[in-house]
Formats: C-alpha cells, structure tokens, sequence
C-alpha cells in the first residue's frame, strides 16, 4: 500500500525544458519528508502537480489515498497547501481571510468562522485579527498563511519553502508549529533550500536536482554516504603536536591530518560521543592542554556538494526578496529554463 | 483520528450548481470588502466618467450635428447614452487587474488548490465588480441629470423602458467583465491588465454612435460602427431614454437595437466566460 504521498515517474515539460524528469516519492503516513534542493531543481514543479494545481506529462500521484489525476477535487479536500508566498488577501482582515478559505472548504459560515478563531489563538493572532492582513509583518503573514493550509485540518500538507525570507526567530516559531503539526499525526511534504531546515524538520530527504530525485534516506543515513565523523582538536602549544598526533592516531582510523599554523589536527573515527571522551582523558593524562576539541558531522551541505558536484546555491536575491511578488516570476522562469 | 472529524467538518459536495453559487457569492463578497477598503479606486473610477460628462456637454456640445441639429441640448440628451456604455465597459480593466493580481500574489493558486467550484473565482469578480459598476452608473446619472439630461426628450417613456435600458448597460458591462476576466488570466502583472484591458476599449468605444452620429462616417467605418456590439447598447438606450439621435441606419442591429444588445451580450458572456475558466484550470502563475 502506497504512503500518504506518492508518485511515480513525474514527468513535467515547458517547451523543450524537462522540469520533472521521472520523480518517484513515497512519503508513509504520519511522516515528513523534506525536498530538498536548489532553486530550479523542481521542488516547486513536484509540489504543483501533487496539489492538482499543474497536470503531469505523465506519471501517477497519489495523495491520501486518491488519484490526483482521476480525482483532483477530492484530493483538494484531502490536503493543505502552503505556498513560498503567504497567499493571503490582504485588504481582508485575518479572521475574513480565514473564514474565506473555510467557506470555500465547503464549510458552512458559522463552522469557518469558529475555526477561524481556534486558528487566529492557535496562531498568535488574535490581537491581529481584525486588522487588514496589509498591516501584517512577514511572520505574521507566514502564519496567516499557514493558518488558512490547516483549516480543515487536512490529514496532508504541502509545504513550498515555508521559511524562505523570514528571520532567524520567525523561522523558529515557524518550525515549532510544523512540529507540533506533524506530531498531531499530519503527513507533511516540505520543500526547502534550507538544508538546516530538512535536517531539523524532516524524517527523510530526498535530494532533488535537473527534475529529479538524486539521493534519499534519513538525515543521517545521507551525512553517511559522504562518510563519517572526524575529531578535530586545536592544541594550546605547538610543542604538542606530534604527542596529540600520537594519540589520535592511536584511536582514530587513517592518517592524522595535521595544520601547523592554527596547531590544528583531524582524524577519522567511528565511535562517537564516547570514543570523543576517551581522546579527551587521554590528552588530558599526558598534560596536553586544548583550546579546543570536538567531533564534527559532515553537513547536509557536505553531503549536497558529495552528490551533486556543485554546492547549492542559493542566490541573495531571491532569499531576501520573497515578499515581493516580482521574485516569483524570476524564480518560475529559472525553474523552467533550468 | 483527525481524518474522521475532518470528514465530518466538510460538507459533502453537493449539487454542483448551488455549490458553484455558494463559492461565487462567497469570492464576491471578499472582493466587495476589498473595494470598500479601497475607496480611491471608486472615486477614480467616476472621476474619469464625470470629466466625459462635463468635457462633452460643455466643449463639443453646440459643435455636433445630431440628427440635422447643433442645439447643444440635444447634443447633451444624444451623449449620456454614450457615455453611460462607455463607463461600464471600462468595468473590464478593473476585472482584469484584480484577477491579475491574484494571480501575481499566489491567490489563484490557493482558490484552485481548494475544493471550491472551477468558475467562483472569476464569477465572484465579475459580480462584484457589477456591483460596483451599478453604484457609477447612480452617480453618473445624477451628473448627467444636473448638466441638464432629460429622458422622453424626444418622444414618450416610461419608468420601465428607462429601467430597462439601464439593465441593458449593467448586462453589456457584466459582459465586458469576462472580457477583462480573460486578460487578467493572460498577463503577468495587474499594471499590464489596466493598460491592456483599457488600449482595446478606444477605438470599440469611439468607432461607435456613442459620441457622434454615425451617418457623417466614411461608408466603410460606418458600417463598422453599426455592428459594432457596443453601439447596439448605446442605440437600445436611446431609444428606450427616447433621446434624440437614433441611428435611422438600416443596419440590422440599429433596426432591432435591444435584442441586438442582448444577443450581443450574452454571446460575449459565454464565449469570454468559456475562455477565461478554461485559462483559470490550467493556470501556471
């Protein structure tokens, strides 16, 4: 039995520019997985098709059970969509905007405009509820956003680059109600650039790049592939450095790596936290003082550039200027041309 | 667990019709709230209207000969018709930008990501948007009434005939609305749905009875402005007003002009209508 989210073979063409080209995804329910990859990659292609917002080429979806192509206003009452540009109207106030959405949910006027206020405490927006959503600030207007996705409560949500533009705490309280969200038993697709963010938000990950999926598995099983941890330590005295390499070399695997100027030295393990431990008492029983020592992981951003031959890249321009709707039509474009 | 009470809270489908009412009514109510939240845009919308009221009367009136006299009252009494038809065709720019900018905001790709009928979302527009074209065509009157216009200035009518022709002008411009629905549809951004929905509207509005009589054009541009949809509007409310300068062209829609405006019109609604939705389903921001 197919996952909550499914597809198979996604194809999608603009011309003669393939911008799906064969993705395959299968998200179990009650899981998130998080697409990740750069600008153009297709993330927002795939998520288009599996809201019935754009027909495949060819290629099958499934989403809570229906056939997105067979049944397309079906899966609309089966799922919540939460694009990269809070959607809101904003000459409505948060509550109408709210409502709105509940009513075209086929909710009758009293029951949309009881949820709209469940959502708007839910939210943090009640004191802002009957303020046009114009006045919002970005994370305001996030939330909003978010708010009218989750409406019906659907069972899946699709998120398109839910943090792209907003600051360091708004992305926080952002990411707190995904995971309250997904730990009320939501199945949740998530795109993001962010590679910080699927490592934070996301059970699985599929790496997407030229339309298709690359690479897939945990968080961990990728940082794997890459290969595994390394201890580095930084000794306080230069005179230490042979005895500090005498002692990784003794637990680590492969060759010390040695830098003489930043009195820095790198080792591969396997072992973690506890084998971390034991370099650390065994420095400290032959008088080697650190200024500093700690095991390093390789990033999700290691792990983009081991896969994909290039680092993800992430353009200023299009970061920054999310609000603004002119960022759209740059972006589809690239998404297209890419 | 949540999926049972979620099922429970939405209404199953229903008829399809009176789902696709419910929707319209609910889209035109969220555009009839940001209009009234956007009073400028109102009152920009009469100014241009007034300014023709009072340009017209003032400056060509007692220039033009109309039906063989250059009285400046009737000239008055032939130009509101005009200037009526014209003010409700210029409902489509103000369509066309806000559905081009609903576009723009990603609110086209909400409405169609949600269980709401295929056509409420540009149906809702078009109504409001009716609405608001009825509010001008009040306040217009008024003006035309204060410059000096009289309806039975050449001949009788009556309270109905007045009333209908002023439905012929809200039905010509909920048709133009679809038209405006279409562009807002096609362009990228809501400034080029204002210059693109207005650029078009001239030359249909000026190769027309609207402004002078027909009978002085060019043979070829006159028959052009016989059957142009637009003048049979402006010929119907002439008529039923009973103003002065009624085509005596034998041109078929200027003989039948109110059921030329309503042929006319309802087959604008259904072709632009039938376009517009179709674009609206296959709707790539």
């Amino acid at each position: 039995m197919p996952g909550a989210i499914y597809a198979e073979g996604l194809v999608k063409t603009f011309g003669d520019v393939r911008a799906l080209d064969g993705v395959d995804l299968d998200v179990p329910e009650g899981t998130v997985l998080g697409l990740l990859g750069p600008n153009g990659a297709g993330k927002t292609t795939t998520v288009r098709c599996l809201t019935t917002l754009l027909q495949p080429d060819s290629g099958r979806a499934v989403v809570a059970g229906l056939d997105v192509l067979k049944h397309p206003n079906e899966v609309r009452r089966s799922i919540g969509l939460s694009g990269q540009f809070a959607a809101v109207d904003e000459y409505l106030t948060g509550r109408e905007n709210l409502q709105m959405v509940g009513q075209l949910y086929q909710m009758k006027a009293k029951a949309a405009k009881a949820r709209a206020d469940e959502l708007l405490a839910q939210f943090d927006l009640t004191d802002a509820a009957d303020r046009t959503a114009k006045t919002y600030s970005g994370g305001m207007r996030r939330r909003l956003d978010l708010a009218a996705a989750l409406v019906v409560s659907p069972p899946v949500m699709f998120m398109d680059e839910p943090t792209t533009g907003l600051d360091p705490r708004n992305r926080q309280m952002l990411w707190e109600v995904i995971k309250q969200l997904v730990s009320g038993g939501t199945t949740l697709l998530l795109t993001t650039q962010y590679l910080e963010e699927a490592d934070h938000l996301a059970h699985d990950i599929a790496v997407v790049d030229h339309g298709r999926v690359i690479a897939r598995g945990t968080s961990d099983q990728l940082k794997a592939r890459t290969g595994g941890e390394r201890v580095e330590v930084v000794v306080h005295e230069r005179e230490h450095i042979p005895t500090a390499r005498e002692v990784l070399g003794g637990f680590g695997k492969g060759d010390v790596t040695v830098e003489e100027h930043t009195r820095k030295l790198t080792v591969s393990v396997t072992g973690g936290a506890k084998l971390l431990a034991e370099i650390i008492r065994e420095l400290d029983v032959r008088g080697i003082e650190m200024d500093d020592i700690g095991l390093r992981r390789p990033t999700l951003d290691d792990v983009f550039l081991s896969l994909t031959g290039h680092v993800a890249e992430e353009k200023p321009e299009e970061n920054g200027a999310t609000a603004d709707a002119p960022a759209k039509d740059r972006k589809q474009k690239k998404e297209a041309t890419k | 667990m949540s999926a049972v009470t979620d099922a429970l809270r939405v209404a199953p489908t229903g008829n399809p019709v009176s789902q696709s009412v419910r929707d319209s009514m609910v889209v035109a109510k969220r555009n009839l709230i940001r209009m009234s939240r956007i009073p400028e845009m109102i009152i920009y919308g009469l100014i241009q209207p007034i300014m023709f009221v009072v340009l017209f009367t003032y400056v060509f009136g007692g220039s033009m000969q109309i039906g063989g006299s250059t009285s400046a009252t009737d000239y008055k009494n032939f130009l509101m018709a005009g200037i009526f038809a014209q003010t409700v065709t210029f409902a489509t720019a103000s369509s066309g930008a806000g559905i081009a900018d609903d576009m723009h905001k990603g609110l086209i790709d909400r409405f169609r990501s949600l269980p709401m009928a295929r056509g409420a979302v540009l149906t809702g527009r078009t109504l409001a948007d009716l609405v608001q074209t009825a509010l001008t065509l009040v306040v217009l009157a008024v003006v035309a009434l204060l410059v000096g216009w009289r309806v039975g200035s050449n001949g009788p009518t009556n309270a109905a005939k007045v009333l209908a022709a002023f439905g012929l002008l809200l039905l010509l411009g909920y048709a133009f609305t679809w038209i405006g629905a279409l562009i807002g549809m096609s362009v990228r951004t809501p400034e080029a749905a204002t210059s693109s929905g207005l650029i078009w509207l001239f030359p249909v509005t000026f190769i027309s009875n609207a402004f002078v009589d027909t009978s002085h054009m060019t043979p070829w541009l006159r028959h052009i402005a016989e059957w142009n949809p637009f003048s049979a509007t402006v010929q119907a409310c002439r008529v039923l007003f009973a103003n002065p300068g009624q085509s005596q062209s034998g041109a078929w829609p200027m003989q039948h002009p109110v059921w030329a405006s309503l042929i006319y019109s309802a087959l604008i609604i259904v072709v632009f209508r039938t376009l517009a939705v179709r674009k609206y389903r296959s709707a790539t921001a």
